[in-house]
């Protein structure tokens, strides 16, 4: 029995990282859908925001190492810290900065490109805006705190052990990354069904030529996607930052966004989301009963293999777009 | 005015279709091959062949059957580090299950052993395209570095977890282990890549090679014309494979040593040999060997310039040297998506007319 409620525990916890799969997963999507562009570097858009975030929030110099190495002086603070709402306000202003910077400097020259060389663009960004990360922020472990709860739920531990018998242990953290996540894909929905530049984004996404031709603003579009596309990596760089402090390792979990799309499809929104809950659950639920018996440690390869099993039969993922070939 | 084909007459179909059809340009390339083969080896020190020489001509052997699968087969591969591991862990288990057999023997069945293992890697690629194909070989990198983490016999139970090549010999002259010269590795490091350049270009340029080509193109057209996907995305896949199980297996036991999985064969190596074959040039062999001079010549120069230069800490230069790779990528991209091989062949084109503007 205490082994059914464990797995049952294993499946909720699942469920949540799934969420935060999903979250990074989302801003891919977002991406792909408006401008063709498979935006590898979403992983380290959320690693640089959340760099950029404990950067501000505890007023670090940017590029104080450097500063300090070529002129050899000690800089290291402003000496200030910076309220949290400020500090995510600001970082979302740079997150905007970025996106036109990466709209001017590299996907207006990328135009008419394979798909496959704008994927490498986005590679190239990526190592870009890590070692600028880095560089700006210093690559140390950095906890990152903005006020949310941590820790275990004492409320569900109670209230389970009172109905079952058997306490679950879910983390307040978890719990507040569903909501959030849950808020901002309705956030997104609405945007992107009722308003005017959501509808402009549709059509972006549904024909560019098209689009352009009733008098939407490709660039402007474009701009606007990745500057969604980094207010979401702000809130998962948040969320994963504040679970396991912000690292390199970071823009590795979000590696494992890219089975939670191929399993979903590249260019469903609800796609993201199921696909995610699916790895979420599937690898965790796969660890706990298979994992002991073949050495653990398989969350790092199960989303990949079992993304790479369902598309062999289902190449568009579950809820992606038919794919039709022409010659 | 030396630069031309005036004056060289073909009088053969063989003369006709040979790889270097201008005079200076077999020249040079026989120039090249007397210098790598009989100047460097006499020259060489331990710095020159372990920070510059070795890794560039391995990686470049990596490069060579990346550019295969993805340059001239089309088919994006980020799962070249779980390769390399492969031929890493297979080379390390012949050598120390058949310690009387030649270690060259042992680098080649290491090889053999990754083609297999990339063809059933490659088995998707008949059903999945472009992006997802990319992302479904991120599950043989992250599966392949899981499986050498975790079961013992691929480390023959080793209390570290690493692997540690004993010394073998060629003709007398240690060639693994850590009594090897300068010379030694550098020269056996050539011979592959020299073969293997060799044997690249003449498929490359033959049946297969063309099928690769006509599969990148369009493969529901090659498929109509009478080409067999089947066979001709497998073997690309085997072939590659079977150069990268080389590099890996020579990065290892030439260049490295002693190797841990997750730190030599992680997903980094996957992208350094995606990123050398994207600013050598896709769908060339010169282009294989450039871009892994460009991207092992590149954290030495701005290594000696930030650190040795300007006194910067190595953490920092480090740091800047992934926004430099970052930036350049994107570079090469916007300015010649056809990478270092297509500079070399515009200037080829211009030398051609010299002093002629047109």
């Amino acid at each position: 029995m205490d082994q059914m409620f464990f797995a049952a525990e294993v499946l909720l916890n699942g469920l949540m990282t799934g969420v935060m799969y999903a979250l990074v997963a989302l801003g891919f999507v977002l991406i792909f859908k408006a401008s063709g562009v498979f935006n590898y570097a979403q992983g380290v858009l959320a690693l640089f925001a959340a760099l950029t975030l404990v950067g501000i929030q505890q007023g670090q110099v940017p590029f104080a190492h450097m500063i300090n190495a070529m002129f050899g002086t000690h800089i290291e603070h402003f000496g200030w810290t910076v309220p949290s709402v400020l500090a995510i306000l600001l970082t979302g202003a740079v997150m905007v900065l970025l996106a036109f910077l990466i709209e001017k400097l590299v996907l207006q020259h990328l135009i008419g490109q394979a798909p496959i060389i704008l994927f490498m663009a986005t590679i190239g960004l990526a190592y870009f805006l890590e070692g600028l990360g880095d560089v700006m922020w210093g690559a140390d472990i950095k906890n990152l705190d903005v006020g949310l709860p941590q820790g275990i739920s004492e409320t569900i531990e109670t209230a389970t052990a009172e109905w079952f018998g058997y306490g679950f242990f879910i983390d307040r953290l978890d719990i507040w990354a569903t909501l959030i996540a849950a808020l901002l894909v309705a956030a997104l929905v609405g945007f992107a069904q009722y308003t005017k530049q959501g509808r402009a984004m549709r059509a972006v996404a549904d024909d560019h030529q098209a689009a352009l031709s009733v008098g939407i603003s490709l660039r402007f579009i474009w701009v606007m996607v990745w500057s969604i596309a980094g207010f979401v990596a702000l809130v998962a760089g948040v969320m994963w930052g504040t679970k396991s402090g912000v690292q390199f390792s970071l823009s590795l979990i979000a590696l494992k966004a890219l089975p939670v799309l191929m399993l979903g499809g590249f260019t469903s929104i609800p796609g993201a989301i199921v696909g995610g809950l699916v790895i979420g659950v599937g690898e965790k639920l796969f660890e706990f009963f298979v994992g002991p018996m073949i050495g653990g440690a398989t969350e790092n390869w199960f989303a990949y293999v079992l993304a790479l099993l369902f598309l062999v039969f289902r190449p568009q993922g579950l809820f992606g777009e038919r794919i039709i070939e022409r010659v | 005015m030396l630069y031309r084909e005036a004056g060289d007459f073909k009088t053969s179909y063989r003369d006709d279709g040979q790889t270097f059809p201008i005079r200076l340009d077999r020249w040079a390339y026989y120039a090249a091959l007397a210098v790598a083969f009989l100047i460097v080896p006499f020259i060489i020190n331990d710095y020159w062949a372990n920070a510059v020489f070795v890794p560039f001509l391995i990686y470049a052997i990596a490069a060579l059957g990346l550019n295969i699968l993805t340059g001239y087969a089309g088919q994006v591969s980020l799962g070249t580090g779980g390769f390399m591991a492969v031929g890493a862990y297979a080379v390390y288990k012949l050598m120390t299950s058949f310690p009387e057999i030649n270690i060259v023997i042992h680098i080649l069945l290491a090889g053999g052993i990754t083609a297999i293992v990339g063809m059933l890697f490659g088995l998707p690629s008949l059903r999945i395209k472009g992006f997802y194909l990319a992302v479904a070989t991120l599950a043989a990198q992250f599966f392949l570095v899981w499986l050498f983490n975790k079961v013992p016999w691929f480390y023959n139970y080793s209390a570290s977890g690493q692997i540690n090549a004993p010394e073998r010999t060629i003709l007398g002259f240690a060639v693994t282990g850590p009594a090897t010269s300068a010379p030694a590795k550098y020269l056996i490091c050539l011979v592959f890549a020299f073969a293997l350049a060799w044997v690249a270009r003449n498929l490359t340029r033959g049946m297969s090679g063309r099928k690769w080509m006509a599969i990148r193109d369009m493969d529901i057209a090659a498929e109509i014309i009478g080409v067999n996907p089947l066979t001709a995305k497998l073997s690309a896949f085997a072939v590659s494979s079977f150069f990268v199980g080389i590099a890996g297996a020579l990065l290892f036991s030439v260049y490295l040593g002693a190797a841990e999985v997750g730190e030599a064969f992680g997903i980094n190596k996957s992208f350094l040999v995606l990123f050398m074959i994207i600013i050598g040039g896709l769908g060339s062999i010169f282009g294989s060997f450039a871009g892994a001079a460009f991207m092992v010549l590149l954290p030495v120069l701005l290594k000696n310039l930030l650190v040795g230069g300007l006194g910067w800490p190595t953490d920092l230069a480090a740091h800047i040297e992934l926004m430099i790779v970052g930036a350049l990528i994107v570079f090469f991209l916007i300015a010649e998506p056809h990478g270092l091989a297509r500079l070399w062949a515009l200037t080829k084109e211009k030398l051609r007319l010299w002093p002629f503007p047109h």
